[in-house]
């Protein structure tokens, strides 16, 4: 039985369509996900990310211990700032990407992928264990909802004294939150402005109701990975995985080479910084949708790639799609997807798809 | 729960056919069940008319945000029509999938067999 987050039944009161999402049953959509995905665009929309893990690096070298753990350099994040990094194998294959936020001078919060954070917490308590510092998975206290839009902030400024002027991206806080104690993040997965709030589990329902009666609308994992995949942001299963590296995924710039002491995959992606593959953004001309796992060819019909993520996109009005290709490809050399069986023409452009207005 | 009209016939595929009683031509679409179950329908293709079908040919697709599915043929015969306005807007297999949904007309040979009623396909989907 897949688990149950502590607003399984608020999703059900509002007629969800729920899914099995990495062992846990998560809305889907409410309604329309076009709606939803198109909320967040120019409103403000409401995850439930309670499947996330939340795991706590605490004591006086869990800095360095995070230095040891991950490619980048957490012991130089200030408190009440935030990072995005990965956690590597001793081969360079990417066990997880993560947000880590540093509380206090001691103390850090790691977010990691609901597929993933109990292995991520297993090898922290590993790599850790040579440092003074604890590794502490807390994830079954903790509930996390997201409010992602442009809305965002003037809806949480209703609920809250905290100074969200003064929380910039990539930045979190301790508040209080329609009388909840939260970490307010500015933190998401959306590629619009928008807020991370990580409360216990029993804050959850009174939270999401505020929230709602705000303003935000529900909007489920459908429009998130839309919404993600036109910001050009990876997804763990897909443009992620044990098998590739950060440099194959276009995330050389997380990889801290010159950070002090060795860390976890160091020796093996000092031989792998100009990988064979890289990863590209499709636009498809015509109406078919490029999907995860179908072949990306060349003029010849060679298989020359593979699509990890695609979808219709909202804000494009095409089909558009992420996939690895050859390293040595040609910036455009007429490049179709095999949409079963039948090739279907995509032209190749940068990441990522969408950028907000500032 | 979503409506299953009386009057037409089903498929398992979560196809609807509609006109039997009335002769040679009938009309295709799929159920409000596969809509809602698909979510929002960004694609369909349609077969070329003037094509011959057999019953469970592939014929179509119909594409939403997280999901493909092919469109199977319900029955033996000539395609005579297909609706553009489902093809120029996807979104009307969601509104309305009875009606302006619609995806295409087939002149059949002989009347089909193996369709489902109403409460059979009630039944087969209040099981899935």
């Amino acid at each position: 039985m897949p688990r149950q987050t502590p607003l399984h039944e608020v999703h059900q009161s509002l007629g969800a369509t729920l899914t099995d999402f990495a062992g846990w049953l998560m809305p889907l959509r409410y309604g329309s996900e076009s709606a939803e995905h198109n909320t967040v665009r120019t409103d403000a929309g409401l995850f439930d990310l309670s499947h996330m893990g939340e795991i706590f690096v605490t004591g006086p070298q869990a800095g360095e211990a995070l230095d040891y753990a991950f490619t980048g350099q957490l012991s130089t994040l200030a408190p009440g700032k935030a990072r995005y990094t990965v956690i590597c194998a001793p081969d360079g294959g990417v066990l997880d990407d993560v947000i880590i936020y540093r509380l206090t001078a001691e103390e850090f919060m790691v977010c990691a992928n609901a597929s993933n954070y109990p292995r991520v917490a297993a090898e922290l308590a590993d790599r850790a264990a040579r440092f003074e510092a604890k590794v502490a998975d807390r994830s079954e206290e903790y509930a996390l909802i997201a409010i992602q839009g442009p809305r965002s902030q003037e809806i949480l400024a209703t609920l809250t004294d905290a100074d969200l002027d003064g929380l910039k991206y990539y930045a979190g806080l301790p508040g209080v939150v329609a009388g909840a104690e939260a970490l307010i993040a500015r933190t998401g997965y959306t590629g619009e402005d928008g807020f991370e709030l990580f409360i216990a589990n029993a804050a959850a329902v009174p939270l999401w109701h505020a929230l709602t009666a705000a303003g935000a609308r529900p909007a489920g994992l459908s429009a998130r990975d839309t919404l993600r995949l036109e910001a050009g942001m990876a997804l763990y299963g897909n443009e992620l995985t044990e098998e590739i590296t950060p440099f194959d995924a276009g995330l050389g710039r997380v990889v801290k080479f010159d950070k002090p002491g060795d860390f976890i995959g160091r020796a093996a992606l000092e031989t792998k910084t100009e990988p064979r593959r890289r990863l590209v953004g499709l636009v498809a001309r015509g109406r078919r949708v490029p999907r995860h796992g179908y072949p990306v060819v060349d003029a010849s019909g060679a298989v020359v790639g593979e699509v990890t993520s695609g979808a219709p996109s909202q804000s494009l009005g095409k089909p558009i799609a992420m996939a690895y290709v050859q390293a040595e490809m040609p910036e455009n050399g007429d490049l179709a997807v095999d949409i079963r069986g039948t090739r279907e023409p995509v032209d190749v452009v940068d990441l990522p798809f969408y950028r907000r207005k500032k | 729960m979503s409506t299953i009209p009386g009057e037409l016939s089903y498929t398992k595929e979560h196809e609807w056919v509609a006109g039997l009683d009335d002769g040679l031509t009938v009309t295709v679409g799929i159920t409000e069940y596969a809509a809602e179950a698909l979510g929002d329908v960004v694609y369909v293709q349609v077969p070329e008319v003037g094509g011959t079908v057999a019953a469970g040919d592939a014929v179509g697709e119909v594409e939403s945000t997280k999901s493909v599915s092919d469109i199977y043929s319900p029955v033996s015969g000539e395609v005579v029509e297909t609706n553009q306005a489902v093809v120029d807007d996807p979104s009307l297999v969601n509104s309305d999938p009875y009606g302006e949904g619609w995806l295409f007309r087939i002149r059949i040979e002989a009347d089909p067999t193996d369709l489902l009623t109403a409460e059979e396909y009630g039944t087969l989907t209040a099981g899935e």
